[in-house]
C-alpha cells in the first residue's frame, strides 16, 4: 500500500493503482474517452490529464501509475483547461450531427463534452470528409464519426485477434481503416461487432434492416414470421431501463405481436433441434471413428474466422446448421405446410444479439427452403429503437408464450446463449442419445462462467468424454492451435467435442448487444440465462415436444436425407487478405 | 521480381520489418508497396497484414500507389520556405501539370514534400530518386528536370 494526496485528500491504495482508479476510489471523477474496462489502456485521447507537483508536463491518468507521497490535483483550472482544450480539438473535425447519429443521447463523446464544459468550439480548423465504408453486408463504419481512440483496432486484434483494422497514415490525417484501405467488406473481418460494442461513438454501428422489416410488417400480402435467439430475452430490457440480466422471454414475444408479426416463435426451439442434429453428428462420429473432434457451428462470426485462419480445421465442424438458418428453413418449408400458406407470401425475421448473423443470411448456402431462408436478420438494438418507434416498452408487457409450431422451448436452449450452453446442452442429450438413460443431475458447471478455455470430462457408459468451450476469439485461437498441433503430431486430438463462440462471453456479449456492455454485463446476462433454464419444466432438447412431431411430421430421423438436405451445411476456405472464397480444385 | 529472395535476405525479426519494406519498394518497378509485398513481408514476419499495412501507411518514404521513374521530394521544412519552395513547389506543380502525391502521364515524375533534407545551406532544396540539388530557382528546375527526362 502507499500513500498520496489527490485534491488535498490523503489516500491509500495499492501499488500499481492508477492515478484514475486512485482518484475514484477518493470519489473524484476524472473523464475518459479513449478507456475501457476490458482493454489495456492506451493513453491516447488525452482527456484524463491531471497535474502531478514535481513534474512540468500534465499527466495521463489512466496510464500512470500513483507513487508515493504524490500530490495530484485533478481539479484546478489548469487541468480544467487542457481538458476543455482537447475535447475542442476533437470536436473540430467531428461531424457533430447529433440529432441524426446512432449514438444521440448514447455516445460517450456527448457525456465527456458535457462533463469538461464544452460551450462552443473554438478550433475552427481543417475538416475531413472522408468516405463511409458500407463494403459490409453486417457493419457500417463512418470515419467521420470516428475519434481515433483506437478501442475498435484493440479489440480486433487483442481479444478477437481477427486483426481486420488497422490505422492508416499519421498525424492530422489518420484514420481507422482496413488492409490496402479495401473497406471492411473486402478484408479479414469476420462481422463479429466487437468493434461496434466498444466505439464511444457512432463511427462504428450495424448495418440496419429496421426500414424493410417494417415495410414487410405493413404489406397485407405478406405473413411476416419473427424468431428471437436465446440470448435476446436476458439483455433486451437493459434498452428499457431493466436491470442487466432481467429475463423478458414473455415479455419479448408480446412486444412483437404488438407490432404486427403475423407469427411470433423463438430461435430456441431450432435451438433444441440443433441439439437433437449436433447431438447424433457426435454420437455417430465417435461409433464410426470420425476423425475427432467435432467443434460447433452456430457461431457465424467463428465460421468466417475458422474459414479464413483455420480451413483445415473444416472436416471438424459440425455441419448443422446454426439456429437461427434451421429456423430459417422450416419457416418456409414446415411451416406453410402444417398452416397451408404459400412459402413465397413468407417473410422471415429474425432477432440476434449478432451482427455475424446478418452476413450468415445472406450466405448462398443458406436458400436450402428454394428461398433465402432468413430474410432480415435485426440485432438486439435494431429491435429496441423499433419498439421504441412503435410506443412500446417492454417493462409494460404482460408475458406471452411463443406460438406453436415453431415455440416451444427447453432449458437447454436457453443456455445457448452464454458460453458454454451449447455444450451443456449437447452432453444432456449426448448422453440420453448413447445410454438411453437421463443425464441425472443436468448441470455440468465446469463448462460454465468466464474463464477463457474450460475443460471437463463428463463419463458416459465406460466412455470418458474430454470435451473443451472457448469463447472470444484470440481464445478460440490457443484451442485451435493446441487441437491443430495435436492433430498434425499424432492424427488424434485429445478432445470429443469442442465449443467455441466468437464473442466473449458467448451470444450474451454479442456484437448486436446494447452499446457498452462489459465483461461483467456479459457475465450476469449468461447468469440470468442459467436461471431461467433452472426454472424451466424441461431441460432436455430431446424432451421438446414440438420437436418430436417436427421428426414425426416432417424430418423423419435426425440425421436423415431429409435433415441433411435442409438442417446441415458446407464451408469454405477464405483468403486471410480480403476474405473472399478461395476456390479450390 | 522474386519477393520471396528479397524478404529472406533479412532475418524474420519484426526489428527488420522497414529494411524489408525498403527493399520490396526499391525493387518493385513501379516504385510502391503492392498488395504482394504487403502480403510477402506479413507472411515472412508472421504478423498480420493489417500490421504491415499500418507501418507502410504509417512512414512517408513509402507509397501504397504506383510511382513514376524519378521522385522528387521538395522539402517542406521551415529554411526552405524562407528561402521560398514555395515558389519552387508552384513552378513544379505548373510545369509538371501535377499536384503533390501524384504522377505525371507519362510515368517520368511523382512529386512529393519531405521534412528537412540537411541542406539547409544551400536552400530551397529537393532531392530526386538518391541525389540532391540546392539553391533552386525556376531556370535551375528545368534545366534538372530536362536532364532527367532524357537519362532514362
Amino acid at each position: 500500500m502507499i500513500k498520496a494526496t489527490i485534491n488535498k485528500v490523503e489516500i491509500e491504495v495499492p501499488e500499481g493503482t492508477t492515478i484514475l482508479d486512485a482518484a475514484r476510489k477518493a470519489n473524484f471523477a476524472i473523464p475518459t474517452l479513449c478507456r475501457h474496462p476490458d482493454l489495456t489502456p492506451g493513453g491516447s485521447c488525452g482527456v484524463c490529464v491531471v497535474e502531478v507537483e514535481g513534474f512540468p508536463a500534465l499527466r495521463r491518468a489512466c496510464m500512470t501509475q500513483l507513487e508515493k507521497g504524490w500530490v495530484v490535483s485533478t481539479n484546478t483550472a489548469r487541468v480544467r483547461n487542457a481538458r476543455r482544450e482537447i475535447v475542442d480539438l476533437i470536436l473540430s473535425d467531428h461531424d457533430a450531427d447529433c440529432l441524426t447519429c446512432i449514438k444521440n443521447g448514447r455516445c460517450e463523446l456527448q457525456d465527456v463534452a458535457r462533463v469538461v464544459g464544452i460551450k462552443d468550439v473554438t478550433n475552427q480548423g481543417k475538416n475531413h470528409k472522408k468516405a463511409i465504408d458500407r463494403s459490409r453486408v453486417a457493419l457500417v463504419r463512418d470515419p467521420n464519426k470516428c475519434i481515433l481512440c483506437g478501442r475498435c483496432i484493440t479489440v480486433c486484434s487483442d481479444i478477437q485477434t481477427v486483426n481486420a483494422l488497422t490505422l492508416d497514415g499519421r498525424g492530422f490525417d489518420t484514420s481507422v481503416s482496413t488492409v490496402l484501405n479495401q473497406g471492411m467488406g473486402n478484408s479479414a473481418c469476420v462481422n463479429c461487432g466487437q468493434c461496434t460494442v466498444f466505439c464511444p461513438v457512432g463511427a462504428l454501428y450495424e448495418n440496419s434492416q429496421t426500414d424493410e422489416v417494417w415495410k414487410a410488417l405493413n404489406d397485407p400480402d405478406k405473413h411476416v414470421v419473427v424468431q428471437e435467439a436465446p440470448a435476446i430475452r436476458a439483455q433486451l430490457g437493459e434498452e428499457f431501463g431493466m436491470e442487466p440480466g432481467t429475463i423478458v422471454s414473455g415479455k419479448l414475444h408480446a412486444a412483437l405481436r404488438r407490432m404486427r408479426f403475423d407469427a411470433v416463435f423463438d430461435t430456441n426451439f431450432t435451438a433444441d433441434l440443433t441439439i437433437i442434429e449436433e447431438g447424433t453428428e457426435v454420437v455417430d462420429a465417435i461409433k464410426t471413428g470420425r476423425s475427432l473432434p467435432i467443434i460447433t457451428s452456430c457461431s457465424p462470426g467463428w465460421i468466417k474466422f475458422m474459414e479464413t485462419f483455420y480451413p483445415h480445421l473444416r472436416g471438424h465442424i459440425s455441419t448443422a446448421k446454426s439456429p437461427q438458418q434451421m429456423f430459417g428453413v422450416l419457416a418456409k418449408t414446415y411451416y406453410p405446410e402444417v398452416k397451408g400458406i404459400p412459402a413465397e407470401k413468407i417473410v422471415s425475421v429474425s432477432v440476434m444479439p449478432c451482427t455475424a448473423k446478418k452476413f450468415e443470411a445472406q450466405r448462398p448456402e443458406m436458400w436450402s427452403s428454394g428461398f433465402q431462408d432468413v430474410d432480415y436478420v435485426l440485432t438486439t438494438r435494431e429491435l429496441a429503437r423499433m419498439m421504441r418507434e412503435a410506443g412500446l416498452d417492454l417493462k409494460d408487457m404482460p408475458d406471452e408464450p411463443a406460438d406453436d409450431p415453431l415455440g416451444e422451448y427447453t432449458g437447454a436452449a436457453t443456455i445457448f446463449g452464454a458460453t458454454g450452453g451449447v455444450m451443456e446442452a449437447a452432453l444432456r442429450s449426448a448422453y440420453f442419445l448413447v445410454t438411453g438413460r437421463e443425464l441425472e443431475n443436468v448441470n455440468i458447471l465446469p463448462v460454465r462462467g468466464m474463464t477463457g478455455v474450460k475443460e471437463a470430462e463428463v463419463p458416459v457408459d465406460g466412455l470418458t468424454l474430454k470435451v473443451a468451450v472457448a469463447h472470444g476469439l484470440g481464445n478460440a485461437r490457443k484451442l485451435l492451435d493446441k487441437i491443430s498441433s495435436q492433430l498434425a503430431e499424432t492424427g488424434k486430438s485429445e478432445y470429443h467435442f469442442v465449443e467455441i463462440m466468437a464473442c466473449p462471453g458467448g451470444c450474451v456479449g454479442g456484437g448486436g448487444q446494447p452499446w457498452g456492455s462489459t465483461m461483467a454485463q456479459r457475465a450476469r446476462r449468461g447468469e440470468a440465462l442459467y436461471e431461467e433454464d433452472a426454472s424451466l419444466p424441461k431441460r432436455r432438447s430431446h424432451e421438446n415436444a414440438s420437436v418430436a412431431v417436427l421428426y414425426e411430421k416432417f424430418l423423419k430421423t435426425p440425421n436423415s436425407e431429409k435433415a441433411h438436405h435442409l438442417l446441415h451445411t458446407h464451408y469454405n476456405a477464405r483468403s486471410k487478405v480480403d476474405g473472399k472464397v478461395v476456390k479450390e480444385d | 521480381m522474386d519477393r520471396e529472395a528479397i524478404v529472406k535476405g533479412f532475418e524474420p525479426q519484426l526489428h527488420n520489418i522497414l529494411y524489408i519494406l525498403h527493399e520490396l519498394q526499391d525493387n518493385n518497378p513501379r516504385h510502391f508497396v503492392a498488395k504482394e509485398d504487403i502480403e510477402a513481408c506479413a507472411d515472412y514476419l508472421k504478423v498480420p497484414y493489417s500490421y504491415v499495412h499500418g507501418v507502410a501507411t504509417f512512414y512517408t518514404m513509402f507509397s501504397l500507389t504506383p510511382r513514376g521513374r524519378h521522385i522528387i521530394r521538395l522539402c517542406d521544412s521551415p529554411p526552405c520556405h524562407l528561402m521560398g519552395s514555395t515558389t519552387v513547389l508552384d513552378y513544379l506543380r505548373q510545369k509538371l501539370g501535377i499536384d503533390v502525391g501524384e504522377t505525371t502521364p507519362d510515368g517520368a515524375f511523382t512529386l512529393e514534400l519531405a521534412s528537412c533534407l540537411g541542406i539547409c545551406g544551400v536552400a530551397p532544396a529537393i532531392m530526386i530518386n538518391d541525389e540532391m540539388f540546392g539553391k533552386l530557382t525556376p531556370d535551375r528546375v528545368d534545366g534538372i528536370l530536362e536532364e532527367r527526362r532524357k537519362g532514362v
